[in-house]
């Protein structure tokens, strides 16, 4: 029963660490939905970045080609469903489905050879004074690159849809696709460029944790985190600074459960597990008080002739 | 019937997969409850198949079936395989218990091997490991090692065999280093390597300098390189990947002489049903090797433990034990009987907080 | 250039012939897939489809189909009246393991006691534990309009701690040696589901769910709310002018599809699995959703498409273990088998034309 034992700038480093990979995901997730297009496959996209990156690295030795790498697959991976949506006009919430049943399936068939074996380091930031300051040291300078790519990719969305004319575009498609057609915008060009930055960024996000939280490769290794992404953008209310807040919320919560059993606090494991789940309810709850933050168009089907 | 059996007969040498479809080979049959790629329980499992296939080569078949949820699909998969020939099937997951004990009913010439459980029949063993032998030895080191005197214990389901592992350790730290506290994590997974960095970290980051793991991935022994100064162990395989420091030692889960020795009892005729709990001294549990990392001493005696292990000279749970609560359980140079040690669930005495639930 | 128009009507013919279809493509896919693993691809198919139906052991594999699509096919029956109308309960699963719980506890609630009216009250809470379970995210979306799919997703994260809790609290058997799981059902008589007839694999979860198609069919076709329910998912505003009131619409999709997922829990916990334990659920309510979409949210086509994923489990198992094909590959090819369905699915509702581009 030590509560001191926890030290909070510690805590605060690590959940940082912990929220990256939903970060990611959640972000990219965000645009996608901003399109007016649900994308349910995140963890089926996720998992196939967790070993596109993680093989890529493996066998270049160059973490930096693994990420890229990861990008890519998660983002190849993503025009399957892109093509389902866009093109061949399917259900996007059995789409979404599918991507991650064979996501998982391909991942394994991928990574048979990978397990056991060990990526290569990434290497962490390491500033000269500042990594060393106290409390704002590790906090702020003494992360992995991909940490900070996430933040600021998050600064970069919520700049991109507040002032930029691609934000403007993004978001007339996702509100009304008709009218967006009408004015002359090739609404599913825009939403096919849309999903596949969603799975550039899942895969990313699972790369994250097969090359840096964990790192190594197992057979679905995500264990759900791309469903938790899906949650949190809602959570968010498809605002990128908001996503942000709650992947260090989702991320804080699991990492301070930890934090308090092991300072020797009995608490109902379980029913903390739910919490984040059921936080996210009452969140969504209170969000839905302000009406309809969703974009209006979110889930259902474009094509031009309607 | 008679002709797809024999265009398929006919597949299959064609491609050159069948060496003899005449000879008469032991089929052996596995069911696994994980993917062969998990790297830790189903992995161990395979090796041991493997095994089994390199010590009789073309007088035995293996078949396996992967990730078969227990419930239902477990039974029909142990049918599948009795139907389609197998002479022994290993089923090797807690849950698919009842469903052994049913399917090995419909089956009376079928051996059924069930790891972990305890309901046996006259085609059914049960086998298990007595792991808590070498969380004795784990114990022992890091007990040695521990500056911080906190050692970190990351946990899965509160069930006896892992109650047994955390007392078994924090006996054996406590013989060498008084002051020892342990801090213990419940997972609530057997595999969930995010989370179980997470974990990892956590008890390092409130002091922790030895962490032990009863789950089954390397992400605790990641985030203790990433540490720097934090020893770990491997669990299940013998994750040497990060020997040798931070994993100065590890649990191997050996299941190869057991797997072998059954399939020979099947194909002699001298099968019969056991209750097999093995430890070290039958090969079962394996110690990884004790890297240098650990002081010479320190090592030299961890190793006599295993000897004395080995040869049942010492028993891991020798009393003096008072349970949590100062009851006491074994009087002075009392072992602990087989019975107590199956259901334990209580903590010994030292060890603060309670069992979940 | 190749265009798109939509039909006035969803080609009957196309919507039948569609699934056909993207059967035979995924086996010619899937084929590739095998003996790009170096299988032969001719029998990999023959065990998976064909094998489970008419094989050497067929006699076991057909009521085992029975078995496997039983809860599949009672899933989605509920879930695709909801679908229809456009109200998408993506937790069944957790629907499923709270219908388990809570008619497991009452059977074991009565503990050794035997009587007749056991099974029927556990029935009863099965239901009503899978009823009230969905009745958070319908009546969330009621009140407040918050939206349905992440709700019951999220609960469904919530239903699967519940059940590791009560597999190693309440539930858990005080004579199993302090392992987690409940006492076995099936070795309690009055609180078991056993088969009807011995052999067959009919339990009262296979009856249910044919009776579930069946009244799912009436409903759709003979009923008002039935029709309100086509109505309202084809063209939501004609409805609301119609008079449909899309709160008790809600209401009564989200409870069915609840209750009957509830009682697939129940049916399978005193049944086939026969015990609570931490890894009770296996993904039946998820997978129901995809075998809703299989079978295009129609009941015959529902009962026809759980047989068919049951088969395509059935047969990934036995082809696992006679050609050692490995599990994934019978992921991968589920996955194929939804996307090719769901990629021909246009040609139900659009006609492709090829030449000048379609009028916008």
């Amino acid at each position: 029963m030590d509560l001191s034992a926890i030290n909070p700038v510690l805590l605060i480093a690590s959940l940082m660490v912990a929220a990256t990979p939903l970060l990611l995901a959640a972000i990219g997730e965000l645009v996608v939905e901003k399109a007016g297009v649900l994308n349910l496959g995140v963890e089926g996209m996720m998992i196939i970045g967790a070993i596109c990156g993680f093989a890529i690295a493996v066998e270049s030795s160059s973490p930096l080609l693994g990420l890229i790498a990861a990008m890519i697959g998660g983002a190849v991976l993503s025009l399957l469903f892109a093509f389902l949506t866009q093109v061949a006009l399917a259900n996007q919430v059995a789409s979404g489905l599918a991507l991650t049943l064979f996501g998982l399936g391909l991942s394994a068939l991928m990574g048979q050879s990978y397990v056991g074996v060990k990526p290569p380091a990434m290497a962490k930031l390491d500033l000269p004074i500042l990594s060393d300051l106290p409390i704002i040291g590790p906090i702020l300078f003494s992360h992995d690159p991909v940490l900070y790519f996430g933040i600021g990719l998050t600064a970069a969305i919520w700049a991109l849809l507040k002032f930029s004319r691609i934000g403007l575009i993004l978001r007339a498609v996702g509100e009304n696709a008709e009218a967006a057609h009408a004015l002359g915008y090739h609404v599913v060009r825009v939403r096919i460029m849309a999903i596949l930055f969603g799975g550039a960024c899942a895969g990313l996000g699972g790369a994250y944790i097969s090359l840096i939280r964990v790192p190594q490769w197992t057979e679905g290794m995500t264990a759900g985190i791309g469903w938790i992404a899906l949650a949190l953008v809602v959570f968010a209310s498809w605002k990128p600074w908001r996503v942000l807040l709650g992947a260090y919320l989702f991320g804080g919560i699991n990492v301070l459960q930890l934090n308090l059993q092991a300072a020797g606090i009995a608490i109902p494991v379980e029913y903390l597990a739910m919490s984040p789940y059921l936080i996210t309810i009452l969140v969504l709850v209170i969000m839905s008080a302000d009406k309809s933050r969703a974009p209006a168009s979110l889930g259902k089907i474009f094509h031009a002739s309607q | 019937m008679k002709f797809t059996k024999l265009m398929a007969t006919a597949a299959v040498v064609a491609m050159g997969l069948a060496t003899n479809a005449l000879a008469e080979k032991t089929k052996v049959g596995f069911v696994y409850v994980g993917p062969v790629g998990d790297g830790g329980w189903t992995y161990e499992h395979d090796q041991g198949r493997k095994a089994v296939v390199e010590a009789f080569g073309d007088d035995v078949e293996t078949v396996y079936v992967e990730n078969v949820p227990e419930g239902p699909d477990a039974e029909r998969v142990m049918t599948q395989m009795a139907l389609e020939g197998a002479d022994l099937i290993f089923t090797t997951s807690f849950g698919y218990m009842d469903q052994t004990i049913n399917v090995a009913k419909k089956f009376p010439k079928v051996k059924f091997e069930h790891a972990t459980g305890y309901k046996t029949a006259e085609n059914v063993s049960v086998y298990s490991a007595r792991f808590y032998e070498g969380r004795a030895v784990q114990g022992h080191i890091a007990g040695n090692m521990t500056e911080s005197n906190i050692i970190g214990y990351i946990a899965s389901f509160p069930i006896p065999e892992v109650i047994r592992g955390i007392n078994s350790a924090y006996i054996h730290a406590k013989k060498v280093n008084p002051d020892v506290e342990f801090k213990i994590i419940w997972a609530y997974t057997w595999f969930d390597p995010a989370k179980e960095a997470d974990a990892a970290k956590a008890l390092i980051e409130q002091g922790a300098d030895v962490i032990l793991q009863h789950t089954d991935s390397t992400a605790p022994q990641a985030a203790a390189q990433a540490a720097g100064n934090v020893v770990t162990f491997g669990q299940a395989s013998d994750m040497g990947e990060y020997a040798p420091f931070p994993r100065v030692s590890s649990i191997i889960d050996d299941w190869a002489p057991y797997y072998i020795a059954r399939t020979k009892a099947v194909m002699d005729g001298s099968w019969s049903t056991v209750n097999t709990w093995d430890g070290i001294g039958a090969g079962m549990v394996g110690i990884g090797e004790i890297s240098d990392r650990v002081p010479a001493d320190v090592k030299a005696e961890a190793l006599a433990m295993v000897e004395k292990l080995a040869s049942g000279e010492y028993h891991a749970f020798t009393g003096p034990i008072n349970k949590q609560d100062g009851t006491p359980w074994l009087a002075e140079g009392e072992t602990a009987s087989d019975g107590d040690l199956a259901g334990m669930s209580f903590y010994v005495e030292g060890l603060v907080g309670d069992v979940p639930n | 250039m190749i265009a798109l128009e939509k039909r006035p009507q969803p080609s009957q013919a196309w919507s039948l012939l569609t699934p056909l279809v993207a059967v035979v493509i995924t086996m010619i896919a899937g084929g590739l897939l095998f003996s790009a693993l170096g299988k032969n691809p001719i029998e990999a198919i023959r065990t998976i489809f064909y094998d489970p139906l008419f094989g050497e052991f067929a006699f076991y594999y057909r009521p085992q189909l029975l078995v496997k699509g039983g809860p599949l096919i009672l899933i989605a029956i509920g879930l695709s009246l909801g679908f229809r109308a456009g109200i998408w309960n993506i937790g069944a699963e957790g629907q499923y393991i709270v219908g388990a719980i809570c008619g497991a506890g009452v059977g074991l609630a009565f503990y050794p006691t035997e009587s007749a009216f056991i099974f029927p009250l556990m029935v009863m809470a099965g239901a009503l534990g899978g009823w009230a379970w969905s009745m958070i995210p319908a009546l969330l979306k009621v009140k407040f309009g918050t939206n349905e799919i992440l709700v019951s997703l999220m609960l469904v994260y919530v239903a699967e701690q519940l059940l590791a809790s009560m597999s190693l609290g309440l539930l858990k058997n005080p004579q199993g040696f302090g392992f987690p799981g409940s006492r076995n059902l099936q070795d309690y008589a009055s609180a078991h589901n056993a088969e009807i007839i011995a052999g067959t694999g009919m339990h009262w979860g296979i009856v249910a769910a044919f009776i579930a198609v069946i009244m799912a069919y009436v409903l759709l076709n003979k009923h008002i709310l039935g029709f309100n329910i086509r109505l309202t998912g084809e063209a939501p505003r004609a409805a609301r002018f119609g008079g449909v009131n899309p709160t008790r619409l809600v209401v009564f999709c989200m409870g069915v599809s609840g209750a009957l997922a509830g009682l697939a829990g129940l049916f399978e916990v005193s049944g086939p699995s026969g015990q609570i334990s931490i890894d009770f659920n296996v993904g039946y309510g998820f997978t129901a959703i995809i075998v809703a979409f299989l079978g295009r949210l129609h009941p015959v086509g529902i009962l026809l498409a759980g047989l068919l994923m049951a088969l395509t489990y059935i047969g990934g198992e036995i082809a696992q273990g006679t050609l050692s094909l490995p599990a994934a590959a019978i992921q991968v090819f589920q996955g194929m088998l939804l996307f090719f369905l769901l990629v021909l699915d246009l040609l139900t509702n659009y006609r492709i034309r090829f030449g000048k581009k379609g009028i916008a």
